[in-house]
């Protein structure tokens, strides 16, 4: 009887806690409605339009255009007609079919997920699918962009998106699986702006679990917000024009508006055409087995060595450094000779003044300016001196990053006491063993942004703008960035003979000795410098850079041609071309035009097999 | 025929109604809920015998043809003598079906006969509990006799052991509620007490930790024995020390007691309680402490040899899936798309019910099906969401009346079988009824078992069937008695 009263109680005891649980499940407990709430509404994510990007003059570089994803929600599928359904997508059925047959296997795991079953669908498919869609429950399409290149311009620099994997994902919580985004160029630099923001649509399942509708007439619907768009400062004309001009040349040419740091121009050849770009899903593994690596950005990527444009960096440091003066003089019989070697130069006049060195590029001045600099009693011993004029070196954008809006951007090469130290051993070494620096060969290796951005320092008389290729930076900290004047502690004076001697490079009568004669132009006055960069692989590097027109310049550029001989040959008229066709608007050389786009140096170009 | 113990079956009879009419409500009101949880606009008529509500439809037919056959044209008199052989066969079946079987959700425990699947393990319930009584209530049966007892056990323990090799480890659960039966009989309360006990340990030694544990059992031990044995000083020693094992790992944690962490905190526990076993064990040796006092030892000893070996019974003897489930459970790992969706949404579902529900057909989870089983294990749901608080209190008071009134009507009987297996069937009925509530509502780890009479499914409805219609035929036979006399 004792026994029976227990049980009872006991059992009575269990339903009160059964009863208990009830009672604060759906009485006390409110998130479990709107769970179930959120579970019966679906959240159809709108995505919204990612920011188009257009030239300084309107041009639409990048834009949208609308394609569509088909998605599923495996558990709403009934049977359908599957031939029917490939044949509007034109996709295979046993793709298909294995899709089906894994959401059915897996289908407690899936629960009520939803997934992407088709990718990018045509507005055409789209539009035969949507006359049929209720023939089709389960599925549904969702508008998403697609990215098209209207200007055939300027593939390499834009970049590509695609949807992000999962490490980004891990990363970068706010992004969802499916969600594009920029993987290089500009896509990746300002995918902060121009992804916008995704929005959605809230709809009720009805008892078919078919046809759906507006959740309280779309009152809590969120509309996406779409990308902003950009500017870039690329002028879409020049751009086209220099990729024309690279036409089967290994090298690049950066064009920099040296007042604002405004890229107006930057070509890597051979390169990505916007074809590619569109199809880069399909093209990829091509792109990448290239033997002339169309992928790699020479233009920001490429640490060449500078040759002798590098020598107006040299003649501004020593003023600076007080070891010459525009008035110093040194001779040059063919070469600078010292112990146990010799330092090669062609035949000019000698002796020659600072103006006449830059003219001429004569290397046998610059073996003395640049020992005269490591030998600057101010900074002894020679190590203190090397660091001292690293320190100058750099505040030029060499052998630095830059800071620009490319992704891949790389810093170059400038070499340190320590590199030396390793090479010769610790304080074994003197100013001749590291002579080639005098020159901008040896260890010294800049990119031809970095080239251009010389030009423009050279132009700008003391500062740059850290080059950049957007025109209207999205927010304050990027505008700070880009509008802030790097000076390059060189006096101002210091620059008027070495842009004097440039002026006389491209100008100067011929006969006179001027090594850029063929970057002349009638009525625009360019100041350029050649370079002839030794290269270990087959012919010399070609390197001009140059600015334009002397006064208040407008543009400055580098060439870098690899492989092409001397840097008055081949880069010289490139970046003349370019500057006429930017200052001008128009080219009236058109036989020099003809024979630069119409020349083949890429069969100079040693192709180095892949395997390493 | 007044001689005889069971009436012959052209007598005047009186059904218990009570039961009856809990039978026929649980039985339409889980039909209803079946068809609110596979409903779909295109099937809406609740014959369609396409869909699983028209089949339980004919379910329930045949199970109140059973009902009535059970009822009026069988000799209860027979079943007795007849339960060795119905407990055999079922045996061969249950140990036929782990070779011959299909494999359903990873277990093997389905007959197929064309596309109808037969579960033994849900028809042995009542074999068992056939056995069980028969076996009990024979002339001189004593628990407390050794071998009785044994052989008591051995009726419940050789389908357990079948059932677990098919992996129906819901099923295996439900014979544990048998004990239930032994208690009715003469087993000792404290063994119930120890069991649930030692559960408790279980689930702190995971929950918590094996430390938090041991103090637990140890702090429980300390107050009961001063209850059963008086020991005041020792017990007022005890306690701080219990209190003290809870602060062993933050101790542990300064720079004065940096030594502790050199050992286990469940070994500096035990080096704790130590002096305190020393005077306890003398004192059952040589102060002649009661009986009492040494069970409580044996029941401590137990709880911490648990303890040591939760992570081995966890990690070996559990499967991988139970773990998860039990670890689910007691929130150690959230998963609410994999091991917990279906708690999680079944959850969803009863909550949003709220006081009154959504109303019949209104059920968003259950429309959807966003419940995965839900007509058959998590039927519940449906009920929750749809019918609200209310209606879900009025479901757990029908079962509760259904089982307090089997074990009210058994305990009457003079008949030692009848009582016996009536005790065997409100354990049954409550251990289905609490498991399967339990784990639909996040008390319990999942455990697969139906609700009784709710849940879809021929096998379950027709063995609930019988096993309630048993009872009420051998109870008519108590009430024709009491109108004989």
């Amino acid at each position: 009887m004792d026994k029976k009263v227990l049980l009872i109680s006991g059992i009575i005891i269990a339903g009160f806690c059964l009863a208990a649980r009830l009672f604060y499940l759906q009485i006390i407990d409110e998130h479990y409605k709107v769970s179930a709430e959120n579970n019966a509404l679906l959240y159809q994510t709108q995505y919204p339009a990612r920011g188009e990007i257009r030239d300084r003059n309107g041009n639409i570089l990048v834009g949208n255009k609308t394609t569509y994803d088909i998605m599923v929600t495996p558990m709403d599928l009934q049977e359908f007609d599957t031939a029917d359904f490939c044949l509007t997508f034109h996709v295979d059925i046993n793709d298909v079919r294995r899709k089906l047959k894994n959401y059915r296997e897996n289908r407690r795991k899936i629960g009520y997920q939803t997934f992407t079953f088709i990718k990018q669908v045509s507005s055409s498919e789209y539009s035969h699918y949507a006359e049929k869609a209720y023939k089709f429950p389960g599925f549904y399409a969702v508008s998403r962009t697609a990215r098209i290149y209207p200007y055939e311009a300027g593939a390499s620099l834009y970049g590509y998106i695609n949807e992000a994997d999962s490490a980004y994902l891990a990363n970068n919580p706010e992004y969802r699986r499916g969600d594009y985004v920029g993987i290089t160029g500009i896509e990746r630099s300002y995918e902060d702006v121009l992804r916008g923001k995704k929005g959605y649509n809230i709809m009720v399942r009805d008892v078919h679990n078919r046809i759906r509708q507006s959740f309280k007439n779309g009152e809590y619907d969120v509309a996406a917000e779409p990308g902003k768009d950009l500017i870039a400062s690329i002028d879409g004309p020049l751009q086209q024009y220099g990729e024309k001009l690279m036409k089967d040349k290994v090298g690049s040419i950066v064009a920099i508006e040296p007042s604002t740091g405004e890229i107006l121009a930057i070509v890597s050849s051979p390169g990505l055409t916007v074809n590619d770009l569109s199809n880069i899903r399909k093209e990829y593994s091509r792109l990448l087995q290239d033997p002339y690596k169309p992928m790699f950005n020479r233009a920001v990527m490429s640490a060449y060595p500078p040759g002798s444009v590098f020598k107006t960096v040299n003649a501004l440091i020593g003023q600076q450094n007080k070891v010459i003066t525009p008035q110093t003089m040194f001779s040059c019989s063919r070469g600078f000779y010292y112990a146990g070697g010799k330092m090669g130069c062609h035949g000019h006049r000698s002796p020659l003044n600072l103006k006449e060195s830059i003219m001429m590029s004569c290397n046998a001045y610059y073996a003395n300016v640049f020992r005269a600099i490591m030998r600057d009693p101010n900074h002894q011993p020679i190590s203190e001196a090397f660091d001292h004029w690293k320190e100058q070196v750099m505040k030029f954008g060499i052998g630095v990053k830059l800071g620009s809006d490319f992704p891949s951007e790389l810093q170059g090469n400038l070499p340190s006491t320590k590199t030396y130290d390793k090479i010769h051993g610790k304080g074994r070494w003197n100013a001749y063993n590291i002579l080639s620096l005098a020159i901008g060969q040896g260890e010294v290796g800049a990119t031809p942004m970095q080239i251009a951005n010389l030009a423009a320092i050279i132009a700008n008389r003391g500062y740059y703008i850290i080059p950049h290729l957007i025109k209207n930076a999205p927010d304050s900290v990027r505008r700070a960035k880009y509008t802030e004047k790097h000076w390059v502690d060189i006096d101002r004076e210091h620059f008027d003979p070495v842009v004097e001697g440039m002026y006389l490079a491209v100008n100067a009568p011929p006969g006179a000795g001027g090594t850029s004669r063929r970057a002349y132009i009638d009525d625009i006055v360019v100041c350029g410098k050649t370079g002839t960069a030794q290269n270990p692989h087959g012919r010399d590097n070609s390197v001009f850079m140059c600015f334009a027109p002397m006064e208040n310049p407008k543009i400055a550029v580098c060439v870098y041609l690899e492989n092409s001989g001397a840097g008055g040959t081949w880069a010289a008229p490139v970046a003349s071309l370019i500057v006429e066709k930017y200052i001008r608007g128009e080219v009236k050389r058109t036989e020099l035009e003809q024979m630069v786009a119409n020349t083949n140096l890429k069969q100079f170009v040693p192709v180095r097999s892949r395997k390493k | 025929m007044e001689g005889l113990s069971y009436s012959s079956p052209k007598r005047a009879r009186k059904v218990d109604f009570g039961l009856l009419l809990a039978y026929l409500f649980l039985v339409v009101f889980g039909w209803l809920n079946i068809y609110s949880a596979v409903y779909s606009e295109e099937h809406s008529f609740i014959l369609d015998f396409s869909q699983r509500y028209g089949l339980q439809f004919i379910w329930i037919c045949i199970s109140l043809g059973v009902a009535i056959v059970l009822l009026y044209m069988i000799n209860p008199s027979h079943l007795p003598p007849l339960s060795p052989i119905f407990y055999l066969v079922m045996l061969v079946l249950l140990a036929a079906v782990i070779f011959l079987g299909r494999e359903v959700n990873g277990s093997r425990s389905w007959f197929f006969i064309g596309s109808f699947g037969l579960q033994p393990a849900e028809f042995s319930k009542i074999t068992t509990a056939l056995l069980l009584s028969y076996i009990m209530s024979q002339y001189g049966f004593s628990l407390a006799n050794r071998k009785d007892a044994l052989k008591a056990a051995l009726v419940v323990i050789v389908p357990i052991l079948l059932i677990l090799m098919e992996k129906e480890t819901g099923s295996a659960l439900v014979y544990m509620g048998l004990i239930l039966v032994f208690y009715m009989e003469g087993l000792a309360g404290w063994v119930i007490v120890l069991g649930l006990s030692l559960i408790a340990i279980f689930v702190i030694t995971i929950a918590a930790s094996p430390l938090t544990a041991l103090a637990c059992a140890f702090g429980a031990c300390c107050i009961i024995r001063f209850v059963i044995s008086r020991k005041l000083v020792w017990t007022l020693c005890a306690i701080p020390v219990t209190v003290l094992m809870f602060y062993i790992p933050t101790l542990a944690g300064t720079e004065t007691f940096a030594f502790l962490a050199n050992l286990n905190p469940e070994v500096w526990a035990l080096i704790l309680m130590a002096p305190f076993l020393f005077f306890w064990i003398r004192d059952l040796l040589f102060r002649k402490e009661g009986k009492g006092g040494l069970y409580l030892l044996l029941c401590l000893a137990a709880a911490v040899v648990l303890t040591f070996s939760v992570d081995l019974i966890f990690e070996k003897v559990l499967q991988p899936h139970q773990k998860a489930r039990i670890e689910n459970l007691l929130g150690i790992t959230e998963d609410l798309q994999g091991i917990g969706y279906n708690v999680h949404q079944s959850k969803i579902a009863i909550g949003s019910g709220g006081l009154t529900g959504k109303g019949f057909l209104n059920g968003t989870q259950t429309k959807y099906n966003f419940v995965p089983e839900q007509s058959t294990d998590f039927i519940f749901c449906t009920v929750g969401e749809e019918w609200g608080f209310l209606g879900s209190l009025l479901l757990l008071g029908v079962y509760i009346f259904l089982i307090t009134r089997i074990i009210h009507l058994s305990s009457k009987n003079p008949d030692a079988f009848t009582r016996i297996y009536g005790y065997c069937v409100a354990s049954i009925f409550l251990m289905h009824v609490v498991i399967n509530m339990g784990m639909t509502m996040g008390l319990l780890p999942v455990i697969g078992i139906p609700l009784p009479f709710l849940s879809y499914g021929g096998s379950s409805m027709m063995s609930f069937t019988i096993l309630l219609f048993i009872f009420i035929r051998l109870d008519m036979e108590r009430q024709n008695k009491d109108a004989d006399i």
